[in-house]
């Protein structure tokens, strides 16, 4: 820990003075300061951007991701549910946020010290008193999940990981189907996720990662991966 | 110890096998000089490396297997809706003939699209199809609670039956994206037939629940072979009923529900049998 007031100022003095002149100093010693600097900001999240990391592990943690930003979501819901709830509505909407909990818990401790941190997320675009605002994320929510496994399946190396992947989307297909049909019945796999050949929404982590985002105060990236934000 | 004679008898099945193994033949021949610095204890180990160069992660199951496999789900779960919506008997409720002509839709678009995918190598269909199950659901399709419980069982069994060839998809992109589209679209159709069975007072949810000692939840003791495992809680090595919940840790009711269960294709190929899949 006392080394961090010494980069502190290794810093402010490398700001101060020019690169060129700082590295002309010696290329070992410019390159521990170099190393050790950017080391700092990756830990310290300084711009509030994790990512995701790369491999198996990687689209893991991609999962997890998603899955601390839907468990916190049902945790508020069950907390202090919208106007005029019904009992049903309030035993399985527990349900889902008891499942989303597990899967959040599973990956963390899969993951291990392999896990990325908890997020801190952004709900304030959300009326949680309101069944149509929370209905409507939900339902957001459920189906980019959806998409989301379904788009990171083939990415996976491991058969083991693969399949504990699939035995949560049919999981998640399932709260989808049940959420969309709270808001308009029948509307469980219309055309607006399901197409022409029945198959359902297959979305690229490049393309789930800004939707996520902005119910995430803490940004997740995939660049480590190899995918753009 | 034939394990000289193995490689001889696959060679007689499978000409390029040295080639699979490694692209110089002549490197294969070195395995007597291989053999021979490696204690004999470890050559079962060299020998699982080897078929698993050789025939890599599909090498009992083969892609169009596995899509045959799901057409011929696939012919089942259309025949069944085509049958059920046409069948007056049943006076399907009008709220639900949406729910179930939709689902109806899509089996037999994944027919379509799976047959368009196989083509020259696609099966056929049945002649006909026994939705009776030899008589275990003799009003399959006079009474709509027996044609729903029997749509649940399809669908519950057809997500599982996906879900267990994925691994036989691995790494391939457009094929295992597919299955998981088709796989996602089955579990979206199972939850809304059970959401339909709770609306007419079965005590089911959208969702497969069950207990210790109880993996099938519907209720109907005749398709205990479809939901068999449903119940584990065991994933990827760990208890899911001592990992952390909103209270306390997670109950052994949502560490069920929290994850469906694949089944092989031996068990659903059984399962499937007497409704006159062959």
């Amino acid at each position: 820990m006392e080394t961090l007031p010494q980069e502190e100022t290794l810093r402010e003095n490398m700001a101060r003075r020019s690169f060129l002149r700082y590295a002309g100093i010696g290329v070992a010693a410019g390159t521990i300061a170099m190393a050790s600097a950017c080391k700092k900001d990756k830990n310290n999240n300084s711009s509030n951007v994790i990512d995701i990391g790369s491999g198996d592990v990687g689209i893991l943690n991609y999962a997890y991701a998603l899955e601390q930003l839907e468990a916190a979501f049902y945790v508020r819901v069950a907390a202090s549910p919208y106007a005029n709830i019904t009992a049903t509505e309030t035993a399985l909407l527990t349900d889902i946020r008891d499942h989303e909990v597990a899967h959040r818990e599973f990956f963390k401790a899969a993951l291990g010290g392999n896990a990325i941190m908890g997020l801190t997320v952004d709900f304030t675009a959300i009326n949680f008193a309101d069944r149509t605002s929370v209905l409507n994320t939900a339902k957001a929510f459920e189906d980019l999940g959806v998409a989301a496994y379904n788009g990171a399946g083939y990415l996976i190396k491991d058969a083991g990981y693969l399949t504990l992947a699939g035995k949560i989307v049919s999981v998640e297909a399932r709260h989808a189907a049940y959420i969309r049909n709270l808001i308009s019945p029948g509307s469980y796999a219309d055309n607006t996720v399901v197409d022409n050949n029945g198959l359902d929404k297959v979305m690229p982590i490049a393309q789930v990662l800004p939707t996520a985002n902005m119910f995430l105060s803490t940004k997740v990236s995939a660049n480590n991966y190899g995918y753009n934000i | 110890m034939n394990f000289f004679n193995i490689i001889s008898e696959i060679e007689k099945v499978d000409p390029e096998f040295q080639d699979r193994v490694s692209p110089r033949r002549a490197a294969i021949k070195n395995i007597t000089s291989f053999g021979s610095k490696v204690a004999v204890a470890a050559l079962p180990f060299a020998v699982s490396v080897l078929f698993k160069k050789a025939y890599g992660q599909t090498a009992t199951v083969g892609v169009n297997d596995v899509l045959n496999y799901a057409l011929k789900l696939e012919y089942l779960e259309a025949a069944f809706y085509n049958q059920g919506v046409a069948a007056t008997a049943l006076n399907i409720p009008a709220a639900d003939k949406a729910y179930l002509t939709t689902a109806q839709g899509h089996e037999n678009q994944h027919v379509a699209f799976l047959q368009g995918i196989l083509g020259s190598a696609a099966v056929k269909p049945a002649a006909s199809y026994d939705f009776t199950a030899k008589g275990t659901f003799p009003t399959v399709f006079t009474n709509y609670d027996t044609f729903l419980a029997v749509a649940q069982a399809l669908e519950d069994t057809g997500v599982r039956a996906y879900k267990g060839q994925a691994p036989n998809l691995l790494g391939n992109q457009t094929v295992l994206s597919a299955a998981l589209a088709i796989h996602s679209v089955e579990a979206r159709h199972a939850s809304a037939v059970r959401q339909i069975r709770r609306s007419r007072g079965v005590n089911i949810k959208p969702w497969i629940s069950g207990s210790a000692s109880m993996a099938n939840d519907t209720g109907i003791s005749a398709v205990d072979g479809n939901y068999a495992g449903e119940n584990n809680v065991m994933q990827g090595g760990l208890d899911v009923t001592k990992l952390p919940a909103v209270s306390g840790t997670t109950s052994i009711t949502a560490a069920i529900e929290s994850f469906d269960e694949p089944l092989t294709m031996a068990q659903v190929v059984a399962l499937v049998a007497p409704f006159g899949v062959s």
